[in-house]
This record gives structure tokens, sequence and C-alpha cells, in this order.
């Protein structure tokens, strides 16, 4: 696609000789949810705050809509932020904050009271219009963040790890919410935050961050399923990784491994040759645990188990390969949970991911 | 053990009483002899009476002291404060080259002795061919000033948290703005607490003025010369219980703008929801 929207063309930033952001190039759609995953300290937000303006690259261009907007200051652009803390202002009650970036508008008393209200009320804070800044809660003030943010009609909302700061099951509310809030406004939303389950959720699109760079930028499901790099594969949800060595190269790859011996993977486009170290990588809910033995399983010791209501995660030891463990998730396991009982491992050699290490 | 502390406490406890006594107790006899009815300064007392107070009213080299005070205070108080705020934005805002030894050299007027300052402003004025009176105390005071003025603001730009102005730029507001739809009303508090502290201690100040001044004293000059007459003392210390009370009455006033000041964002209509 080329109707990109945002570009970001080889952005750097660097802190006291740190590089928060190391040349950085990306372009996000119109009315794309676009998520920036990465552990914290991974540039994520420093990047955030170069599109709103708050900080200046130290090289790079920053395009929105088609109009080079890196050197225009912060009060000019045409994006808003909801902050991490959410920066609500303490000397003002919800309806003056949500109000507040209406002063160049030169609205009548009337209208700015309609577009507050339209703005509450979109947010679901009908009635909280007098209320003060600090006697909400954590969620209501994101929500105020959001509607003051949302009324100056953005061409881009950046949200700065707006549901950090909320409980787990208030989070997957606002999730929800966010998502059905974006899809109606049709803005642009760029969203910073280090819950890569968040980022998955959300998202048309997740760049995951490390150390100023992009790993690796995708559809949460390509992100998922098909991790480009160990860094990924480890970040994104659980995983096992296992060690291996190549052993022959042809249509698909032979890897040794200590735990599941030779097994025979897809080539995904890696130049890779005999003899090269590799990792394989496999979701815990593609390994499969059986009390009897099957063509293809290795023979496992339970380590352990843990009821996670949904599955059942088991850590298991392969008999003969005692140093690595695996972790299966797996809700229909019938065999015995006993810790040290044998049972039988069974997976699909098509779920194996190879990565470079 | 537990006698040990209970004798621990009452010592303690003794302690502070005296230390108040210490404080306060001295001062208690400025308003008390002021109503005596004599010149002399001892117990017991002859009799009550208001003509000090009637004198005091009635001096008008001493009303002349009072405005002239007032005029060095408010405007020392006004432009350190205006000083300070620049200050304090600047330091805790911005990272700046040199920062610290320039504030080091803003807050040394806290620890160089006022009498080594006062000599050496009053050289550089006379060197300067500038003349002494109000504005070279003034002067004077501001320098003493801003280092006070300084550190109590720092301490509420500190505490206001930054990305509440970044929040007004995002959501259009240039510097200017900003500055006084965000900044100023949350360090507000700090600055009337910089305006009255400033205030304060440029109203008492004897050195500065007493060497930058000329022939017009402030206050504090003014009652020292009174001093040295005997006969005049009592009017002196009519004067003093005056100040007392008023010095009390704006402590009052600043404490009770604080506890106003922070207690109005929870007040106003609450809608329960």
């Amino acid at each position: 696609m080329d109707n990109s929207f945002i570009d970001i063309v080889g952005v750097s930033k660097s802190f006291g000789g740190v590089k928060a952001v190391d040349d950085i190039s990306l372009s996000v759609h119109q009315g794309e949810f676009f998520s920036l995953l990465g552990p914290s300290g991974c540039g994520k937000t420093t990047l955030l705050r170069i599109l709103g303006g708050l900080e200046a690259p130290g090289s790079g261009r920053v395009m929105i809509d088609g109009q080079d907007i890196t050197d225009v200051p912060a009060h000019l652009r045409p994006t808003n932020m909801v902050f991490q803390n959410y920066a609500i202002f303490p000397h003002l009650n919800v309806e003056q904050n949500v109000a507040y970036g209406l002063r160049q508008q030169k609205l009548s008393r009337e209208e700015q009271i309609e577009k507050v209200s339209a703005a509450l009320a979109m947010v679901k804070l009908e009635g909280f219009e007098k209320r003060g800044a600090d006697e909400m809660s954590g969620g209501q003030k994101q929500r105020v963040a959001l509607a003051r943010a949302l009324i100056k009609r953005p061409k881009v909302l950046l949200l700065d790890e707006p549901l950090g700061a909320l409980d787990k099951k208030l989070r997957e509310e606002m999730q929800i919410e966010l998502r059905m809030l974006q899809q109606q406004v049709g803005i642009t939303f760029v969203f910073v935050t280090h819950d890569q389950e968040e980022a998955l959720t959300l998202s048309d699109r997740v760049a995951v961050m490390g150390e100023g760079r992009i790993l690796q930028m995708d559809s949460p499901r390509q992100i998922y399923e098909r991790p480009k790099s160990r860094e990924v594969a480890d970040f994104i949800g659980q995983m096992n990784l296992l060690s291996g060595a190549i052993e022959s190269v042809g249509d698909k790859v032979t890897v040794n491994t200590p735990t599941l011996g030779n097994v025979c993977v897809e080539n995904n486009d890696q130049d890779v040759a005999v003899g090269d170290a590799v990792t394989l990588a496999i979701r815990p809910e593609n390994l499969k645990l059986r009390s009897a033995s099957a063509p293809g399983s290795v023979r496992v010791t339970l380590a352990a188990s843990a009821f996670w209501g949904h599955t059942t995660y088991y850590r298991v030891v392969v008999t003969g390969a005692e140093g690595e463990s695996l972790d299966v998730a797996q809700q229909d396991y019938s065999g015995s949970e006993k810790v040290g009982d044998e049972a039988w491992l069974g997976f699909d050699p098509a779920d194996l991911l190879m990565l470079k290490n | 053990m537990k006698q040990g502390t209970r004798l621990a406490a009452r010592i303690l406890g003794a302690y502070a009483v005296i230390y108040v006594a210490y404080l306060y107790v001295p001062v208690l006899f400025l308003p008390l002899f002021s109503f005596n009815d004599s010149i002399y300064i001892s117990f017991p007392l002859r009799g009550w009476t208001f003509k000090w107070y009637e004198s005091m009213l009635a001096n008008d080299a001493l009303h002349r002291a009072l405005v002239n005070s007032l005029k060095v205070g408010l405007t020392t108080a006004f432009i350190s404060t205006v000083l300070g705020i620049l200050g304090a934005k600047a330091v805790t805002r911005y990272r700046l080259p040199g920062q610290k030894p320039v504030v080091a050299m803003i807050m040394l007027p806290l620890v160089v002795p006022e009498i080594i300052l006062a000599m050496a402003l009053l050289m550089v004025i006379l060197r300067a061919g500038g003349s002494l009176g109000l504005v070279s105390i003034a002067a004077g005071h501001i320098l003493l000033c801003v280092p006070f003025a300084m550190v109590v603001l720092m301490s509420r730009f500190e505490g206001f948290d930054r990305s509440l102005e970044e929040a007004s730029h995002d959501l259009g507001e240039n510097g200017w703005w900003t500055f006084w739809r965000v900044t100023f009303p949350n360090v507000l508090p700090g600055i009337v607490a910089s305006l009255l502290l400033t205030f304060t201690i440029s109203f008492d100040e004897f050195i500065m003025a007493f060497f930058l001044g000329s022939t017009e004293p402030t206050l504090p000059v003014f009652m020292w010369n009174q001093l040295r007459f005997p006969k005049l003392l009592p009017g002196v210390l009519a004067l003093g219980a005056c100040i007392l009370i008023a010095s009390v009455l704006v402590v009052l006033a600043a404490e009770w703008f604080r506890r106003r000041n922070t207690s109005d964002s929870q007040s106003g209509d609450v809608i329960i929801g």
C-alpha cells in the first residue's frame, strides 16, 4: 500500500550518547491502529514523543498527511496525545479539562458545552462535567484524557501506555472500548505499550522494538505465528526456544536438537548452511501431551503443572535431554498429572519455527 | 524500661516548653510594655495607657518611614519573585550548560555575611556614581531575596508534573498561553509564599537599609534611631506591637489562602456518578 499517512524516515535520537531511537523508518496508513511494542527503554515512547513534537529528532524527517512536520512545534501539529499519567490539569474540573484545547476556536459558550458533552458522551462520562481532577479513578482520568484529545479532532492520536496504570479487568474493558472508539472516529491511532497481549488484541499492525530499532513490523497474527527473530519470539507470548544445529539443507531443513532429535522444518527464507546453530521455536499450545506413545512423539517426565482456568500448563523434561524443559498448554490431558510421572509429547513439525541465532 | 521512657518524655516535654518560652515570651513583653505608663522597662507596671499609640499615630517621621518600608518591601517582593519564577522555571525545566555553578552563584547571598554584601554594594554604587536612597536599598534587598524566592519556587516547580505543560502544548497552546493557563495556576501558592517571604525579609532588614540608605530611613532604621533616646522607647514598643499583630495577620492570611487553594479542587458541585 502506498497510501501512507504517517511517514517516519531515518529518525534517530540520542540522550547523552545513548541512542534511544536508532535510524527508524516506518509508515502508518490512514485510520490504522498501529502499535509500538517493546520492553521499557526500547525507544517506543521517544518515537511517540517525536511524532507529537515533544521531542526533536536528532536526524530524519517526520511527515503526516503529506506534510513535513519535523520542524513544526507541538502546539501546531495535527496530533494529540494521551499521556501515560493522563496529565489531567489538577486546577480544572472535567469540563474545563476537556474544553482546554478549544480556546483558539473562539466558540460560543453554547457550542463549547455542546462539544464537551459530545466528547464526554463518546467516552461514557456524561454527568461528570463538574468533577475535580482528584475525584476520579484512574479509568475515569483516562477517559477524560481521551475526550480532551479527541475533541480536537486530530489527524493522529498518540497514546503512551494509556492502560498501564489500570487493573487487569478495567484494562481489558478499556481495550475493547478503545478499539471500538477508534473504529467509530476513524482517526489514526499510534499506540505505545509494553504489553504484548494488548498490542496483539488492539492493533492492525504492530512494530516490535528493541534497543532503538524495529525488530519486526507486521500484523499481530504474523508477529505471533511467524516471529522473524529469536528476540521477537521471546518477547511475544510464551514460546519454547530449543537450541539445535543444521544437519542438512534442502527444500526443508533438518535440524538436530538434543530435545526432539532430528526434525524437518520449513526453510523460511533464511540463508543457513549445514552446521549453523539455530533456535527452534514452538508455542506451548502446539505441543500435545499424551498418556500413550504415538508415532513421532518423545518420552517426557512431568516437572510441574499449573492450572490457569482456560488451560493447564505443564512443564516437561525430555527423557535423555534433561538440560532443557518445555512448556505445554493443554486443556484435555487425561493422564496422571503427578510430578515425576512419564508421558508422551507429540508435535507437528510444521509448527516448529526456525530462527537464526 | 518503661520508667526510663517516661522520664525521657518528661525531659523532652520540659525542653519543649522552655524552648517555646524562650522564643516567644520576650516577644510578648513588647505589647505588654507598650501599654505601660512609664518610659522605663521594668516591673511592676506603673499603669495602663494608650498614649504611646497616640504619639505614634501623630508621628510624621514614623509614617514616612513606614511608607518607605512598604515601598521598598513591595518592590523587592515583586521583582525578586518575578526573577525567582524565571530562574526556577529555567532551572527545573531545562538542562542548561553550567547550571550548577550558576545556581550556586544565585544562592551565594544566603551564606555571604550581609555586612560584606552591604559594604561591597555601597562601594560599587558610590564608585559608579549612583545615589543612595530607597532605590539602592531595594536593589540590595532584591539581591538578598532572590535566593529565597528561588528556593520556594523551585520546590513548587519540581513538585508540579512537567507533562501538564506538555499536554497544554499538545492541545495547541504556545509557551505564553501555557504559562498563564497551566504553569501559573499550579505554582500560584508558591508565588504567594515567595511574595510574603521576600516582603517580610525586606520589611525588617536593617544592615542593607542602614548602609545603602540616605536621609530617608526605612522602618527598622527609624526604630534603631529612636532607641538611642530612652524617652522614645515606649513609642518604639507600640510600633513593634503593631508590626507583630500585622505579621500574625499576614501569616494567618497566607495559611488561609494555602488551605483554600488546596481544598479548592475538592469542593464545588460534586456529582456522584
